[in-house]
């Protein structure tokens, strides 16, 4: 059934097909479409919805309702972000399966609350204090929202850890067709049941990338999800070794998987000499310019990210052999630029191509760094 | 059946200090959990952050350790996410009057059918004592030297105004009557609320020069009033239920919009 889909809408629907069951939301532009429109359809499955008093609370109910074994949801833009926090640190040390989805606009603070930007990149990976990975995906087509919030999903199951959904005000408000049969028998991942012969801990472990099974609250086992630093039984540790374990792990099971998780989409040429990398909606602006680019004769390699977190290290240094500059363009600072020189180094030239003020890229400015 | 079914005995004796009121408390929540019979594996702890914070770690049930002051935002979630669950928020003055404040009342407001507990010492124990909403005018503390220029929250009033469907006032000195708010607060079917009032020696009796744990313990006695002999003019406290009335609550409302958008067929 082919339905003609906004941003926002797409991603109530990926996370339908995805069976969430809990979204705890606070109003905020341009992202509310999403919470008004889950909120009728959740209760249509026997779902549920609830506005908090703010976003702290939103997420926080989130992760209350996670731990009951619901598949769970949030959206927000950046200030929502800013005060959620707190919270993503929460589900990163309990480990608990989120999903949050960040529909950008400019900032910095109140900014452009009805204008489009894309400042976001750094703050879902390092907002929280610690530093410790999360995932974040970013979607450029309506299609890819949909998908991307089903996969969204599988990942927060997979891994126990919050997935960001990132897009932005114009993906959200764009309409394109999508056909939602297509996501029939796409897979749908749930959280490993713990298992009922073990001695059961809520954190249990063997390596360093390990992701410990899940029992709920109110099932058969008795279990402790913790903000404070724990062992494996849950309880507030001072052991070096155990907390290096567990802390380790943390990373470990994102950062050591990145081959399991990360995603994008290339677009190579024999002999390029430039490549354009991107994301969400400025990738729609690169993938023009690189059309534009080649049909005046240039050699263009083209990448488009659709996993931020873990940084796609190994797509950006396959795609980028043998050219001598990289091009990208974001809507904000250079963020995903400076991962990206990260990843190359010196020799190769990168070079931002940005705006911020609430406008999009235009292929031709893409063309005239190339 | 004992407290020991809920608390875990091989943890005692607690890590708070001598003649701090959180161990009387927890023993009071374990009596209640006891003398209704709840299942372990049918009871969540949420704690926050603080002294009392650490509660959980004595608790032989579903425990859930957060952050400051948003027990009951968690709280929150797992209610809804499982309705049939005992859910207990376990706050310090901090915790629930100050940085959780909102989540406070906005439960209270819709009716969250949990308990919510107030251990109330009035000051910020655990990072040394400095003053806390429940702090009264003048008093001393780490960070009011020269006596306080605020006032205190009357929580209990506060929750009231905010729609809770019981509340109630005991003390660590009035201990079976605190069991017993416990298992109506427990039973009640609505937000229950029940603040605790209790001594910090450690901190705030060291600042204010109350004396060691049972005089701090005596001053709190004299200073309340059971509800019943209570004047609104009064300098005391009242204790004792402070509100119980019967309104929907938020589960069963919800369930009643799910049913109105037909998703109470299995799904």
């Amino acid at each position: 059934m082919k339905k003609f889909l906004s941003g926002n809408e797409a991603v109530v629907e990926g996370a339908m097909i995805a069976g969430c069951r809990f979204f705890g939301g606070y109003p905020i532009t341009p992202s509310s479409e999403i919470a008004a429109h889950i909120s009728a359809r959740l209760p249509q499955v026997g779902g549920k919805y609830i506005q908090m008093e703010d976003e702290i609370g939103s997420l926080a109910s989130c992760i209350g309702a996670s731990l009951t074994g619901l598949k769970v949801m949030t959206a927000t833009s950046g200030p929502g972000l800013s005060l959620m926090l707190e919270n993503v640190g929460m589900a990163i040390q309990a480990e608990v399966p989120c999903v949050i989805v960040d529909v950008q606009r400019g900032g910095p603070s109140t900014g452009l609350a009805t204008k489009v930007g894309q400042g976001d990149v750094h703050q879902v990976r390092w907002g929280s204090h610690g530093g410790y990975p999360v995932i974040a995906l970013a979607s450029s087509t309506i299609a890819e929202t949909v998908e991307f919030t089903i996969e969204a999903f599988n990942l927060a199951e997979k891994f126990r850890v919050p997935v960001f959904l990132m897009t932005d005000k114009i993906i959200a408000q764009l309409r394109e067709d999508v056909d939602l049969d297509s996501f029939k028998d796409y897979p749908i991942i749930n959280r490993e049941p713990a298992s009922e012969n073990d001695e059961f801990l809520p954190y249990r472990a063997e390596s360093l990338t390990d992701v410990p099974a899940m029992s709920a609250f109110g099932g058969k086992h008795l279990v402790r999800a913790s903000s404070t630093t724990h062992d494996q039984r849950g309880i507030p540790t001072s052991d070096p070794e155990k907390i290096t374990f567990k802390n380790e792990r943390l990373f470990r099971k994102i950062q050591d998987r990145a081959d399991e998780i990360c995603r994008w989409e290339s677009d190579l040429q024999t002999g390029a000499d430039a490549m354009v990398v991107s994301f969400g909606i400025s990738a729609r602006s690169a993938k023009q310019a690189v059309i534009e680019a080649r049909a005046a004769g240039k050699k263009v390699n083209f990448l488009k990210l659709q996993t931020l977190w873990p940084f796609p290290d190994k797509a950006v240094q396959e795609a980028s052999e043998g050219v001598s500059r990289i091009v990208v363009p974001e809507l904000n600072w250079g963020q995903v630029a400076l991962e990206v020189e990260r990843v190359v180094g010196k020799n190769i030239e990168t070079i931002l191509v940005n705006k911020t003020n609430g406008l999009i890229i235009q292929p031709e400015e893409i063309i005239a760094k190339l | 059946m004992s407290i020991f079914t809920y608390i875990n005995e091989a943890k005692l004796p607690t890590f708070w200090c001598p003649g701090c009121g959180h161990g009387v408390i927890i023993k009071a929540l374990a009596q209640a959990f006891d003398e209704l019979e709840i299942p372990n594996n049918k009871i969540v702890v949420v704690t926050g952050i603080g002294c009392f914070g650490r509660a959980d770690d004595y608790f032989m049930t579903n425990a859930f350790h957060t952050l400051h002051g948003r027990a009951v935002a968690y709280a929150t979630g797992v209610k809804i996410g499982n309705p049939d669950l005992t859910v207990v928020a376990l706050m310090g003055d901090g915790d629930a009057a100050s940085i959780g404040g909102n989540h406070l009342i906005h439960a209270a407001r819709r009716n969250l059918g949990i308990l919510a507990l107030c251990a109330n010492n009035r000051n910020y124990g655990m990072t040394g004592g400095q003053y806390s909403p429940t702090s009264q005018f003048g008093d001393f503390s780490a960070t009011s030297k020269y006596g306080l220029p605020e006032s205190a929250f009357d929580l209990c009033a506060l929750v009231q105004a905010a729609g809770a469907s019981f509340v109630a006032r005991s003390t660590v000195f009035h201990y079976n009557n605190l069991v017993k708010y416990l298992k109506q607060g427990i039973t009640k079917g609505g937000f229950s609320f029940v603040e605790v009032l209790e001594p910090c020696p450690t901190m705030y009796g060291k600042f204010n020069k109350l004396g060691a744990a049972p005089e701090m313990i005596q001053k709190i006695r004299d200073e309340v009033v059971p509800v019943k002999r209570w004047e609104p003019d009064s300098d005391k406290l009242p204790i004792g239920i402070l509100r119980n009335i019967d309104k929907k609550e938020y589960t069963d409302a919800y369930a009643e919009v799910i049913r109105k958008a037909g998703g109470d067929n299995g799904n």
